[in-house]
Parts: C-alpha cells; structure tokens; sequence
C-alpha cells in the first residue's frame, strides 16, 4: 500500500468517525442494548425527579383544583373577566395549549409522511406533548364556563327533549373538533408505543409487566403483525394531518366567525394554524432539550443535528408566521373599519402596547436573528431560551386577540380594561400539570421509539465510491 | 332523527305563530337621563345589586343603561344627547346562532330574542357577538347572597337568575303575555298601549313608547317613520325592533 493510500484511508475513517459522531442514524448499537438504554433511562429516578414531582402536585392540587372549585364555587366573579371582555386567560390559555398539542403530531405525522429520518428519536416525546396539551386546553376551556355542569349538554346525545346542541355554533364546531383531535392524536399516540411496550414487557417484573402486558395488546413482533401495525399507522400518519389542520382553523373560526372588530378576519385559518405551528415547535425543541439533559442516556439518542433541524424549522415557521400577521394586519388596517382602526391604536399604543412590541421581538426579531447560526441552533440553552421566548410572545398574541381586542367594541360606553384572577393560578396549575403528566409518563413508556430508530439505523450505511464516502439510505416500505 | 322532526313539526302547530312584532322607540330629545328606567327595570326583572366593585370593573347586570358622551376638545365640551341602550331584539340577531346549546333563540311568537336560563351553559359567545353589548352575565350568586329581606321584593313572575348564566332585556315579556291573555279572555285584540314594559311606564319625559310594529296605526309605528328616527350600527344588517329619534323629532309624545 503507497503512503497516499494510507492518508486516504486514514481520511475516510476520520470523516466516518465524524459522521458517527454528527448523526443518531449511522452510528447503529445493537439493539439490545438500546432496549437496555431505554430502559434504563425509564427506570433512574433521582431524588430530585420526586422533589420536582411533589411540588408540582402540590401546586397542580392547589392552584388547579383548589381554585377550580372555588371558581364553581363562588362563580365567574373570581375570574377577571367583564363587560366588554367576556372570554379572557381561560381562553387564551385554551388556544396556547392546543397550539403547544399542535407541534407533536406536526413533527410526528407530516416528518413520518415525508421520511424526514430527524424526526425518529422524538417523535414519542412530541407525540406525549399533543396528548398532554389538549388535557390542559380541555381544562381550560371547562374554567372558561359559567356552568360547567353542564358541559355534556353541549354534546348530541338523545334525550327525551328532543334538544339537540347548535351545530350553527363555531363553539360546538370547536368542542367536536378538539373532542375528534383528542382520540386521533391518542390513538396515533398509542400506536407506535405498542412495539416498545411490548419491549419494555419483556423486560419486566411486577406490576409493571401487568402495566406493560396491557398495553401491548400481546404484540409478539410477528411479521403480520408488524404488517398490520405499519398499514395502521400509515393511515393514522396520513388521516391526522388534515384533522389537525382543522382542529385550529376551527379554533380559528370562533374568532374569525363573530363579528367583532379584529376578529372578522378571512386569513385567521391558517394564520391560526401557522401560529399553533410557531408554539408547538419552540415547544418540542424546550421539551426535547430537557428530556436530553434530565434522563439517562439520551444523549446518544438526541444529538446535536436533531437541534439543528429543529432549530430551522422553528425559523421557517417564524418567517410563515410574520407574512401571516401583517398579512392579516395590512387587510384589516386597509379595510378602514372604524373599529379596527381604533382596536389597532388601542394595541399599539395603549396601556398594554409592551405586549405587542415584545410580542413582535420575540416571535420575529429574536429568532430571525440568531436562527441563522448554525452553532446558536446546535446550543441547547441558547435553542430552549429561544423557544421559551417564542412561547411567551404567542401566548401574548392570544392575549391580544381575546381580552385585549374585546376591550375595544362598537358600543365606546363600555370599553373597559380587563385584570386577570384567578386566571393566574389557574394558568400555572394548568402548566404544572402538563409538567407532572409528562414527568409521570417519562418513567411509564419509553420516551424513546427504539424500533424506528433501529429502523432507521438499518436503513442508513455509509459506502465508498472511488475517493468519496457517500451515505445511503434505503427506502425499507 | 325521526323523532326530532315531529317534535318541531308539532310545535309549529301549536301556536308558535307570529303574535305580533314588538318595538321600543327611543327619544332622545326628550330623556333627561333620570335612570327612572334603570330602576323600573331592576325592580320588575329581578335584577340584583352587583356592589361598587363589580359594577365599576363592568359587572352590573342593569338590562338598560343610559349612555352619554362628551364631544370636542376641552374647553370646548359639547355632551351628546343621552342614549337609552338596551337589548334591540335583533331580526337577524348575532347572538342567536353562536349559542353551542341553543339558549340564545328566537321567539316566533312575540318576535324578539329570548335567553333560556335553564338551558344556558355560560360560554358567554352570544355577549362577545352583540354588537351593542347589552347582554350580563350573571358573575356571581348576586341573588342568593343578598340580604333575605330583598327577597320579598322579587317579581314571582320573573325567574330569578343564579350563577353562571346569560341574561338580557326580554321587553318585559311577562307584561305582553299578560296583556295578551287579559286581551283574550276579554274578546278582543291588543289596543295600542296595553302593554307598557317597565322602563316605558316609569318614564318621567315619555321618552320611551312600545308597541306593535306590525300595526301600522300604533304610535311606535308611526314614530317609527319618523325623518328623525335611526338605528344602531344599521351597517351591520342585525335588524333591530328598537328606533332612536334624535335632533329635532316631529311628533311630541302623548
């Protein structure tokens, strides 16, 4: 072998070395011991994960349902909402965390049709974070009512009355499409969890394997099982996108439906959905990043290339999201509508104009500007700072969109500042218990789809042609 | 759904025809802006007292309030005439279709917009879609926590509301139900005049006048004609059955 052959091969094995290093998918373990990682991740439990678990139990028991019922208690008067701003934080809080649900089944189901390969080490925890979303907006939205004893009336069943609900209702559109979102995205949740319960059975005692036999259904890792369990989940990947298009231009609609200033808009559809999109992903990479740094082994898991892409995802999205507002913005401005004109001014430079200018920073000039970098993207406290940053201002651009443009109506006599209640603990009892079910369920189910990264890992090799070393990848389906 | 066919058939049947359509007009000529009305129509709906704090943060449940503006730059300050607002039983009533429960509905009979308390869930839709804000919700057991004498005041002929609930000028519905049954066993039809909501009797100037607007000869039908008489946000195509007269009306009321 000549000297410029040695450097050669030398070289290539650097390069595959880096390559390795860089992406999850060419640096295959068996997959026993990947079982045994993830396993082993389910099952380190520090002291710490109980201090943390404690508290936000208290919390989710006394600022939750302590004041949950004493909101039902005492009535909606506890609450800081009035005339003119009859829906306030409860709402908002109804659209942020179906915005937050929105991103799981986005990374999950369009990167899983598409065969995005970043996607396969966290499509799991994206999928947890809708599930757990929508319990918190369905919450929010039974705060929201002023007799919420009575939510089942809003569901068709029959009785003896003969009543049915209003289905010329934008809300009653709204309840059946959070209802259809919530057993789909379950459902397409509890799916691909079956092979990695089933692992997870097998490695079992006690109540768990009770636990994990249940679930598993008796998967056995047949190949007709895996046949029939891949047609399934095809179709769930495939019928879930347009349900979860819908679910938010229908949260969009009871805006966009009623005719109020600022809220008539023909664009709030997708600009709802762009906006959920924005939330959802800066959600995903705060979630990703802290499961990465609390749980065993999942540094081998998640690697820096999976901040990066998200990291440009939540780029593009900002960019959509900002064509979206002054989109929405120039028409209603361009519309001359009195109201909106004055709605407009009273959001700019009102008493609460802070909201929209740090609104404006943190969901475009923030992320436009650090976005770009590629070593900004790869930091993860810098990634989770920026998507705890975009996080605040789409929650403020829902506050502006309900209380804030209810405060300016067609009646000038009754404009009127709202001051939030009890919606405040409320809210973080509703964000502690998103917290404590996710923690709950991170040493219950494997956070981690060991088969579709070991799918993946098949179906990626490294090759040499001539000089070059190229990566493959092998369509498996 | 069968069953459900049969039932709306049935009621159609049995009486939900148009009885007459109602109408309120508002001179604002002549209203002093007393609150005469406000009181009137407090002490005939059961409208409880809400206290200072909820009624300065926009919690009053007044189904009417007098509105009045200040024009022009200090010191030239010019007040507007006052304006009598509340619910302008909406032909095409924004409220109506937004209820998910249907507590929001339209009455064929009298030709107004009625709230179902019974059936009322409180998701509030219908308030955020009026455009005139006249709709209150009920914040709090304001009439169970008020002191036991005041129950001796309520009208046995109006619900008494709870928590939780929407609520909103009914034109004194009990009143046209109970002019119309006096009508009836009397033999004869409804004279303009009989029925009298609470507001247009308790008012000092005859500011407000109701009526029939289907009789072309009732005076809120001749009002109505008036080359003074407007309505609210008639932009927006709701319909309203209420009319405001305003700069210099013709006819001086009874």
């Amino acid at each position: 072998m000549s000297t410029s052959d040695a450097v050669a091969v030398n070289e290539h094995d650097e390069h595959l070395a880096h390559l390795r290093e860089e992406h999850l998918m060419l640096d295959p373990r068996p997959r026993g011991e990947m079982n045994a990682m993830v396993m082993e991740a389910m099952h380190t439990t520090s002291w710490k994960f109980w201090v943390i678990a404690g508290v936000l139990g208290v919390v989710v028991a006394v600022c939750l349902f302590g004041s949950w019922g004493y909101l039902i208690a005492e009535g909606m008067g506890v609450a800081g909402i009035n005339r003119p701003s009859y829906w306030g934080i409860f709402i908002v809080n109804t659209v942020f965390w179906i915005g937050i649900s929105h991103a799981g089944t986005f990374v999950s189901a369009l990167l899983r049709v598409f065969k995005a390969e970043f996607r396969r080490p966290f499509t799991r925890a994206a999928e947890l974070m809708t599930t757990f979303g929508l319990v918190q907006a369905g919450l929010s939205i039974f705060f929201h009512m002023g007799r919420v004893w009575l939510a089942y009336w809003m569901m068709p069943y029959p009785n003896q009355r003969g009543l049915w609900p209003n289905f010329h209702s934008p809300l009653e559109w709204d309840f059946l499409a959070i209802n259809t979102y919530l057993l789909a995205s379950t459902m397409y949740l509890f799916l691909p969890l079956i092979p990695d319960v089933a692992m997870a059975r097998d490695r079992s005692t006690g109540w768990r394997k009770i636990f994990y036999r249940t679930l598993a259904l008796g998967f056995r890792g047949t190949e007709g099982e895996w046949t029939h369990l891949r047609i399934a989940m095809n179709i769930f990947a495939f019928a879930i996108l347009p349900v979860m298009f819908s679910v938010h231009t229908i949260v969009s609609w009871d805006f966009a439906a009623a005719m109020r200033p600022g809220w008539s808009s023909t664009i709030f559809g997708p600009y709802f959905v762009v906006g959920a999109l924005q939330s959802g992903i800066a959600a995903v990479a705060m979630v990703v990043i802290t499961v990465r740094a609390t749980m065993k082994n999942m540094k081998y898991f998640i690697r820096p290339e999976h901040f990066d892409a998200i990291g440009k995802l939540m780029l593009v999205v900002s960019m959509a999201w900002a064509y979206f507002y002054f989109n929405d913005y120039l028409v209603l401005w361009y519309g001359g509508d009195k109201w909106t004109q004055i709605l407009g001014h009273f959001v700019e430079e009102g008493p609460k104009n802070w909201m929209w200018i740090m609104m404006l920073v943190f969901n475009i000039v923030i992320p436009w500007l650090t976005l770009w970098n590629k070593s900004i993207r790869r930091n993860p406290v810098l990634l989770f700072i920026i998507g705890l940053l975009i996080n605040v201002a789409m929650w403020l651009e829902r506050f502006i969109i309900i209380p804030l443009s209810l405060t300016i109506n067609r009646q000038p006599f009754t404009w009127r500042v709202y001051h939030p209640g009890i919606e405040i603990p409320l809210g973080i009892g509703t964000l502690a218990f998103f917290i404590l079910l996710y923690m709950i369920a991170s040493r219950l189910v494997p956070l981690v789809p060991v088969w579709e990264v070991q799918e993946g890992q098949l179906a990626h090799s490294v090759r040499k042609f001539g000089k070059e070393t190229v990566v493959t990848v092998s369509d498996l389906e | 759904m069968g069953d459900f066919t049969v039932v709306k058939e049935a009621g159609k049947e049995e009486g939900e025809q148009p009885k007459g359509i109602w109408g309120l007009v508002v001179n604002q000529d002549v209203c002093t802006g007393c609150q005469a009305c406000v009181t009137a129509c407090a002490m005939e709906n059961n409208i409880p007292f809400v206290g200072e704090d909820d009624a300065a943060y926009g919690r009053s449940l007044h189904w009417i309030r007098i509105e009045r503006f200040w024009q022009g730059e200090y010191p030239d300050v010019q007040a507007t005439p006052r304006q009598p607002t509340m619910c302008q039983q909406c032909g095409a009533a924004p409220c109506e279709p937004v209820c998910p429960v249907f507590a929001s509905v339209h009455s064929n009979a009298e030709q107004i917009n009625l709230q179902v308390y019974n059936r009322c869930v409180g998701t509030r839709y219908c308030a955020n879609n009026c455009p005139y804000q006249v709709r209150v919700f009920n914040w709090r057991d304001y009439s169970v926590n008020m002191p036991e004498i005041y129950y001796n005041q309520f009208n046995p002929d109006v619900t008494v509301r709870r928590r939780g609930v929407m609520e909103k000028c009914t034109f004194c519905i009990q009143r046209i139900h109970r002019a119309e049954d006096l009508a009836k066993s009397q033999g004869r039809p409804i004279a303009d005049g009989d029925v009298e909501p609470a507001c247009v009797q308790a008012c000092p100037a005859s500011a407000l006048v109701f009526g029939r607007l289907d009789d072309p000869e009732s005076n809120v039908s001749k009002l109505n004609k008036d080359k003074s008489s407007s309505q609210l946000l008639p932009d927006l195509g709701t319909l309203p059955n209420v009319t405001y007269l305003k700069g210099g009306s013709a006819h001086v009321n009874k």
